[in-house]
């Protein structure tokens, strides 16, 4: 069974609501060294066999379909999570 | 505008898994003077309406981002198309998330400035009274109904929000107070032709004596939202 994983996160314009919280409650903790936080999204998507390119592009574009809304969110990584090996991610998909 | 003339007028309200104001929307419609048509997620088939209404809620939980996968709903494939050819849609809530992923709507929303879930009466200025759902308002005309939302925050980059101002499609704004941190107070818009407006507060819980928010002659006397579904009827009559 071959595993991709994708991260999304909020596009850096947009405040990230959560993120602010957590960076607000930190230095209650004693962690004054963190001066911002910025929190996004990971999805394990599960195939039969390998990860292939096919496999990694089609997570691409599920990605920029429907894991992510480009209007507010960056997909920053499409990856084979055994290799750890990521596409190019171009505008066109993966490389 | 008389009953008689409006009687032919249908009115689809799409219900989602996690939907939780169709029956709301269908009798705001009704008292309006129109018919109320239920619609199905699951089910291509508009039935012949005249109008959508998406309604206000959770559909499929919020989960992955509000409206996010009922955008995908096989009746929203209808919606696009027939939003696209003209027929008047309204979202409420939820249902202007939805248009926003299914793009028939810029922008987007995130979750409330404050994170916390907001349910309040709610003043609006209405500032766009040329589309298919605003059309019996006055221009400038302040207007009373529910907010009630956990992601209400409206996004969209400047130059969005620029041509949005612009081209006069800011068609509410929140007035007296900002209650999500939506950019520029924006509480609802419309697309370049008018027939889609999409808004987070509730006008269909503002449509009846005695059920709706505090009004002039006394408490929950408030009817602003009604006004909505009579602009809808208006324009499906001149049309």
């Amino acid at each position: 069974m071959g595993r991709v994983v994708v991260e999304v996160m909020p596009k850096p314009e947009i405040l990230d609501p959560q993120g602010k919280a957590v960076v607000g409650a930190l230095p209650r903790l004693g962690f004054t060294q963190f001066t911002g936080a910025r929190q996004g999204k990971r999805f394990e998507l599960e195939v039969d066999g390998e990860v292939t390119p096919e496999v990694l592009a089609a997570a691409q574009q599920a990605a920029e379909t429907l894991l992510s809304n480009p209007i507010i969110e960056d997909v920053v990584r499409v990856a084979d999570a055994a290799t750890d090996a990521a596409g190019t991610i171009t505008a066109e998909g993966v490389a | 505008m008389t009953g008689e003339t409006l009687a032919s007028a249908r009115i689809g309200v799409v219900t989602f898994p996690g939907t939780l104001d169709d029956r709301d929307a269908a009798r705001a419609v009704r008292l309006a003077g129109g018919e109320p048509v239920s619609l199905w997620h699951a089910d291509a088939d508009l039935r012949g309406v005249d109008a959508v209404v998406l309604p206000g809620g959770f559909s499929y939980g919020d989960y992955l981002r509000a409206g996010a996968i009922s955008r995908f709903a096989p009746a929203m494939d209808s919606v696009v198309d027939a939003a696209k050819g003209g027929m008047p849609v309204l979202g409420i809530c939820n249902g202007f998330q939805v248009l926003t992923e299914a793009h028939l709507l810029p922008g987007s929303m995130v979750k409330n400035d404050h994170l916390r879930f907001v349910c309040r009466e709610q003043v609006l200025t209405v500032e766009n009274t040329s589309t298919a759902w605003t059309n019996q308002y006055a221009p400038g005309q302040q207007i009373t109904i529910p907010l009630k939302n956990q992601d209400g925050q409206f996004v969209a980059d400047e130059r969005t929000l620029d041509e949005l101002e612009g081209d006069g499609r800011v068609v509410f704004r929140y007035t007296g107070w900002n209650p999500n941190g939506s950019r520029r107070d924006i509480a609802g818009i419309t697309n370049e032709r008018g027939n889609v407006v999409g808004l987070m507060p509730h006008p269909e819980h503002a449509v009846e004596q005695g059920f709706g928010p505090a009004g002039e002659t006394g408490p929950r006397a408030g009817t602003d939202g009604l006004t909505f579904f009579t602009s809808v009827l208006a324009s499906l009559v001149r049309a």
